[in-house]
């Protein structure tokens, strides 16, 4: 009980929530796009990247084959790495607990945990964020995946246009300020021009690419793009009071902090 | 049994990429410009897919209802409505444009 009087813990907590609840949605698209129950169980448990996930049954979806899913699942799963580095500066883990810890470094967990500033804290909002949301994302996943495969012709549901709902949601956290709306631009035409000139999947994996020289080549924010799907501390700002600058992720902690004031997109 | 094969694949890839953060030096990874190459890469795969899933039938561009259900999640996005409500006007609206005929 005294764990629950941890601020971390209980932010942990409503973000497992919040996060663990979308895995309906990517279960039940995962079985609509083609793949069956354990394949998206597969994905939930081992995997277990949101981003990454819904990258891997886009491709699929779309008619990719699984070398281009796997691709783009991968190339989205860069940013982990650099999330594992802040948390092993932070939280230093030892012996098992460094590998259980990078299983559930994602989004969600890094921002939790970076969005303290006592120690303990930190590794309570970490370990409460992680583990809590890979027993409901998990569990959602399953109930999406059952749902999903009962209900018949997918396009007769919208389903496809779920994902596209899906898509343009993660996308949309990291759209803060001009910078970021123009790589996404940029991307997307660079998409839709490769789409009738190379395989499919082939696009997603051009426009990383063209991503990747923008972002080598350019000066901007170091953590641009590195925000979470969900801001756990988005919620407690909004309610707090601080009506000019809502939802920044410069309340995310010192991780977050760096030049993001410029919010035009918020 | 390809899929299952390059599915594994992209959850070892995972994996590896989480654990490397905690096993490589810090000097090493501690370059903005890595930093920024994962944030930028992020932002233009997450555009990619969601036009790919929007304009193409393979390596068709088609405008079609999906067209719909991206406006929708605009404009849910914009009113700050939860991920799951997003989803389900995305999924909403495409229904409902195929029942009005507009496939």
């Amino acid at each position: 009980m005294t764990l629950l009087a941890s601020p971390a813990v209980r932010m942990g907590i409503s973000i497992s929530i919040a996060t663990g609840l979308y895995g309906v949605s990517f279960g039940a698209l995962s079985v609509t796009s083609g793949l069956n129950f354990w394949q998206t169980m597969a994905l939930s448990m081992l995997l277990f990247s949101g981003g990454s996930q819904f990258a891997f049954i886009g491709v699929v979806a779309g008619g990719g084959s699984g070398i281009a899913a796997m691709s783009a699942a991968t190339l989205l799963g860069m940013r982990n790495g650099i999330y594992g580095m802040q948390l092993n500066a932070l939280l230093r883990p030892t012996g098992w607990r460094k590998y259980a810890a990078a299983q559930v470094t994602i989004d969600e967990s890094t921002a939790t945990s970076t969005g303290q500033t006592d120690p303990a804290e930190q590794r309570r909002g970490f370990w409460a964020a992680g583990i809590g949301i890979y027993v409901l994302w998990n569990l959602f996943t399953a109930v999406g995946a059952l749902a999903g495969s009962a209900l018949g012709d997918p396009k007769q549901w919208g389903l496809d246009g779920a994902a596209v709902a899906a898509f343009l949601g993660l996308l949309w956290p990291r759209l803060k300020g001009r910078e970021p709306v123009a790589i996404a631009v940029v991307c997307a035409v660079a998409t839709v021009l490769a789409v009738p000139v190379v395989p499919a999947g082939v696009p997603i994996l051009v426009a990383a690419v063209v991503a990747a020289v923008i972002g080598w080549f350019s000066h901007g924010r170091s953590d641009e793009g590195l925000e979470p799907d969900v801001d756990p501390y988005r919620e407690r700002h909004r309610h707090g009071g601080h009506g000019g600058q809502p939802g920044g992720s410069g309340q995310g902690g010192a991780d977050h902090a760096a030049g993001s004031g410029t919010g035009a997109a918020e | 049994m390809n899929l299952w094969f390059w599915l594994l694949v992209a959850c070892a890839a995972a994996y590896a990429w989480k654990l490397v953060g905690y096993f490589v030096p810090a000097r090493l990874l501690e370059n903005p410009r890595m930093s920024r190459v994962a944030g930028t890469m992020t932002i233009g795969l997450l555009a990619s897919l969601t036009i790919v899933n929007t304009l193409a039938n393979g390596q068709v561009l088609a405008a079609d209802a999906r067209l719909g259900a991206l406006a929708a999640a605009g404009i849910a996005l914009a009113l700050r409505a939860p991920f799951l409500v997003v989803v389900l006007a995305g999924a909403g609206t495409a229904a409902l444009l195929r029942i009005l005929g507009w496939n």
